[in-house]
């Protein structure tokens, strides 16, 4: 039988997005291929979540340790590495995210088992698998291809890729399997949890945001965006190298590693739209994007595009806006 | 606390506008600026605050052509001790995983404390060669590390998650971690800074004095290939603004008054 087994990806007692993605995006590739689909599930107490996961999959793996609390690398090699072992996958799906990035790599490389990262389509061919992943930060998009026949492999699925699309129930049935894990001691160990220091402003509540990007260039240039935005009742938002320059604070931060915003108005400025920034942003009323490079991936997303010099446009924008509110 | 650092130089392609070349799987690399990746930039960063702080040594090691000396050079500049390049024919249109190979086979017999790597590369975003490594090299890791504090044979590391959200572990040494862009802020570069470090060897190493086979490295050492590339699908696209620039900013005005409220 060729099976699929989806990691289900969940933190703090939630499944997380990236795993209804992968189960969609797993039902669709084992009724093509004729299998079957399994999403492995590790934790402590998740029960209700495994209750959840039944009608996505022909069955739910279950793992239940109190070793496995919190998300630990080695634990999940541990116990990935017997249940692979064991059942042999086909193809094992594991979320691109700060999770599966984490462990997939390790996994992959213990069991030599071929892996492709970052997939954004994943399609059966031949045997195998054809594969689309992107390179040069979202401006290419590159057709890979696993290079040997291997008798299973292994991807990891950019969040956001696949839609998770609503399908008639499976009955799957949970099938509880023993922990390989005991209390020899780990090199790796998780502490805690801390969130990021709030912001003065929060941008999640704000009807206009006007977002900088890497193309602001200058700490000195951000006055400029500051007085457009106080001009509309707006407020200033950003993308990550932003604040990796600490330019501004990182509770202004939109994408994914930041807030998740859907303001009425959105302006992307100097923004190019890397799928980390979109994912935060996309669901925003109405989206008008400026930016010199009209290849941009933001003017995919936007339903305004201007293509311009932020430094010549921004300027009169502001002073149009001044003038009219008068 | 002695430290590795890997790190690539790489095509900047942030603001660039960029063609597909002849060859239909790669882009036209011709008129590009080149510079560090911007994740081994913070990397290598880290390593030198941890070493003017902690003493010890930095070691670079890059994989690539005579061109990636610049990058190496850069690194030395900045602080470190000493660059190595890998480079053999053989190691050419390897994936993440031959690079890492490469990689950890050079670094296996050093003495070290820490490796830092980039947490992905901007051209190609395996965002993978550094977890393999450390898989290989048999030691634990820790990726998206926002930040690092070091305690007796252990480190406290930050890891960035989605939202906001960080989780701190403490890993033992040795260890790998991978870096994430905005852990510090580097350093400035001056050419003076460059010029000083001109004349110091980067020792090269190929597949021979890494015990490596051929067929372990480069494309055929790959668990994947790439087959072409392509413009991704740009969708329905936005409607562009046009005109004069005071035309444009009266359409502005106007989207923010019917869409936003503005009055």
């Amino acid at each position: 039988m060729k099976e699929i087994i989806v990691v289900a990806e969940h933190r703090r007692g939630e499944l997380r997005d990236v795993t209804w993605e992968m189960l969609s995006k797993g039902r669709d590739l084992s009724e093509s291929l004729g299998g079957e689909l399994s999403v492995a599930l590790l934790g402590k107490d998740v029960k209700n979540m495994a209750e959840a996961l039944k009608p996505k999959a022909n069955r739910v793996l279950l793992i239940e340790d109190h070793r496995l609390e919190f998300y630990n690398s080695e634990s999940y090699e541990k116990v990935l590495t017997q249940l692979i072992t064991e059942r042999k996958p086909l193809l094992t799906m594991i979320g691109h995210t700060a999770t599966g990035m984490d462990f997939a790599p390790s996994l992959a490389a213990h069991l030599k088992i071929p892996l492709a990262t970052d997939c954004i389509g994943i399609e059966p061919k031949d045997e195998t698998f054809a594969l689309t992943r992107q390179i040069y930060g979202g401006k290419i998009n590159a057709a890979v291809s696993f290079l040997k026949p291997s008798p299973q492999y292994m991807v990891t699925v950019r969040a956001g890729a696949f839609p998770a699309v609503e399908k008639p129930p499976l009955s799957g049935e949970i099938v509880s399997l023993p922990s390989p894990l005991t209390d020899e001691g780990l090199a790796r160990r998780f502490l805690e949890y801390v969130e990021a220091a709030a912001g003065e402003v929060d941008i999640t509540q704000a009807d206009i945001l006007i977002a900088i990007g890497r193309g602001i260039k200058d700490a000195e240039n951000i006055p400029m965006v500051k007085e457009l935005a106080d001009s509309v009742g707006g407020v200033l938002a950003c993308s990550r190298p932003v604040v990796d320059k600490k330019w501004l604070p990182k509770g202004c931060q939109v994408g994914t590693s930041g807030k998740t915003v859907k303001p009425k108005v959105y302006i992307a400025i100097g923004i190019s739209g890397a799928f980390q920034h979109v994912a935060g942003m996309k669901g925003s009323g109405t989206i008008i994007a400026i930016n010199k490079d009209p290849k941009a991936p933001i003017f995919g997303v936007a339903q305004y595009g201007i293509v311009a010099d932020l430094f010549k446009i921004v300027p009169v924008i502001k002073d149009k806006i001044k003038e009219l509110k008068k | 606390m002695n430290i590795i650092v890997c790190i690539k130089r790489v095509p900047d392609t942030a603001d660039a506008d960029i063609s597909i070349d002849k060859s239909g799987k790669d882009i036209d690399k011709s008129g590009l600026a080149f510079d560090l990746n911007e994740w081994d930039n913070y990397a290598i960063e880290e390593a030198i605050q941890l070493k003017e702080k902690l003493g010890g040594t930095v070691t670079v090691f890059s994989l690539g052509g005579e061109d990636s000396n610049e990058s190496l050079r850069k690194c030395l500049a900045m602080g470190a001790d000493e660059a190595l390049r890998l480079f053999d024919p053989a190691f050419v249109d390897g994936d993440g995983y031959a690079t890492a190979k490469v990689l950890a086979e050079a670094i296996r017999t050093r003495p070290y404390d820490l490796i830092l790597t980039g947490t992905q590369a901007e051209d190609d975003g395996y965002g993978q060669v550094g977890v393999v490594m450390a898989e290989m090299l048999g030691i634990p890791h820790v990726s998206i590390v926002n930040r690092i504090e070091v305690q007796d044979k252990k480190v406290k590391a930050h890891r960035e998650l989605e939202g906001g959200l960080e989780e701190v572990v403490e890993v033992d040494l040795p260890a790998l971690l991978t870096i994430q862009t905005g852990i510090n802020e580097p350093r400035y570069v001056s050419i003076m800074g460059i010029r000083k470090v001109a004349k110091k060897e980067i020792k090269a190493l190929g597949a021979s004095d890494l015990n490596l086979k051929p067929e372990e490295v480069g494309l055929s050492g790959s668990n994947i290939q790439l087959e072409k590339v392509f413009l991704p699908p740009v969708g329905e696209g936005a409607e562009m603004l046009e005109g004069k620039p005071e035309e444009i900013a009266q359409k502005v005005f106007d989207i923010l008054k019917d869409k936003g409220g503005v009055a």
